[in-house]
C-alpha cells in the first residue's frame, strides 16, 4: 500500500489514463470519463453561454457523443479537457446562432466567457485536488457547496448527527487547503 | 504561500453543480447506444428480411438490442440504413 492510500487518501486516474483505457474500448472508462466533465460541460453550457435547458442538453450530449466519435484523434490525451471546452464552446455559439436565425435576427449576440471559462478552469482544478481526499470529505464539501444540501439533508444521507456537519465540513476544508498547498493553488484561491 | 480564503474556496467548489443525473446516464450509455446501432446496421446489411422489418418497426428493432428507442435514435438508424 503507497503512503496516499495508507492516510486515506486517494489516488485518481490521470486524464490521460482514463483516454487511453476509453480508447482500447473499456466501458468503464468512459463512464468514468463522463463523469469526471460532465459539470464541466454542463456549466459552460448553463453558466457560461446561458442556454436554456433542452438546448444545454442537447449541446451536452452532443459534446459526448462527438468526444467518443472522435476521441481517436485527440493528439494529446492530457489534453481532453481543453478540448472539451473547445467543443462544447463551439456547439454552444452553433446553438444560440441557430437559436437566432429561427427568430429572424440579424446578428447573434455571441456572450464573451473567457472570465467564465477562467472561473470554470478554477473550479476543475480544484474539485481534481478534492477528489484526492477521504471519500467522507469530499462527499460532504460536494454536497454542502456544490449541490446546495442543508445540515439536515447531509446528515440524513450520511447517517451524521446534523450538529456535527459544520466541524466535519471545516475540518475537510482545512484538509482540502492542505491538499493544495502543494499544488499551488492557493495563491489563486486566496 | 498566501493563507487560503475558505469563502473563496466555498465559492469555487460552489460553481460546479452535478449535471442531471438522466443526462449523465445517458452519455455514459453512448457506446451501448452505438454497438446496438452497428449490430441492427450490420444485421440489414446481410438480411433483407430483417432489414424491412427494422424500416417498418424500427423502434422494436431497437429494443430487442437493448437500446432505447428515443426519436433523436430512430432517427439515427433511419439515416445509417440509408447509406
Amino acid at each position: 500500500m503507497d503512503a496516499g492510500h495508507a492516510m486515506g487518501m486517494r489516488v485518481e486516474p490521470t486524464d490521460a489514463q482514463i483516454v487511453a483505457r476509453c480508447r482500447s474500448g473499456d466501458h468503464e472508462a468512459w463512464n468514468e470519463l463522463v463523469e469526471r466533465f460532465s459539470r464541466y460541460v454542463y456549466a459552460i453550457a448553463v453558466q457560461a453561454f446561458n442556454l436554456s435547458g433542452p438546448d444545454a442538453e442537447d449541446v451536452f450530449q452532443e459534446v459526448f457523443a462527438r468526444a467518443y466519435q472522435h476521441l481517436n484523434k485527440l493528439r494529446d490525451d492530457e489534453a481532453i479537457r481543453p478540448w472539451l471546452a473547445q467543443l462544447t464552446r463551439r456547439l454552444c455559439i452553433d446553438r444560440l446562432r441557430a437559436a437566432s436565425a429561427e427568430q429572424l435576427e440579424d446578428e447573434v449576440e455571441i456572450p464573451d466567457v473567457d472570465d467564465a471559462m477562467g472561473r470554470l478552469d478554477e473550479s476543475m482544478a480544484l474539485h481534481e485536488a478534492l477528489a484526492t481526499l477521504p471519500e467522507s470529505c469530499q462527499e460532504i464539501l460536494d454536497r454542502f457547496f456544490a449541490r446546495d444540501e442543508s445540515y439536515r439533508t447531509i446528515g440524513d444521507a450520511l447517517d451524521l448527527p446534523s450538529g456535527t456537519i459544520a466541524s466535519r465540513i471545516s475540518r475537510c476544508l482545512t484538509k482540502l487547503r492542505s491538499e493544495l498547498e502543494g499544488r499551488n493553488l492557493g495563491a489563486q484561491a486566496s | 504561500m498566501t493563507a487560503f480564503n475558505e469563502e473563496k474556496l466555498a465559492e469555487i467548489l460552489s460553481a460546479l453543480p452535478p449535471a442531471p443525473e438522466a443526462w449523465v446516464r445517458a452519455a455514459q450509455e453512448l457506446p451501448l447506444l452505438q454497438q446496438g446501432l452497428a449490430q441492427i446496421v450490420e444485421r440489414a446489411d446481410a438480411d433483407e428480411d430483417y432489414r424491412r422489418r427494422v424500416v417498418e418497426n424500427p423502434e422494436a428493432a431497437l429494443e430487442e438490442a437493448d437500446v432505447v428507442a428515443h426519436a433523436e435514435t430512430v432517427e439515427i438508424l433511419r439515416r445509417r440504413l440509408d447509406k
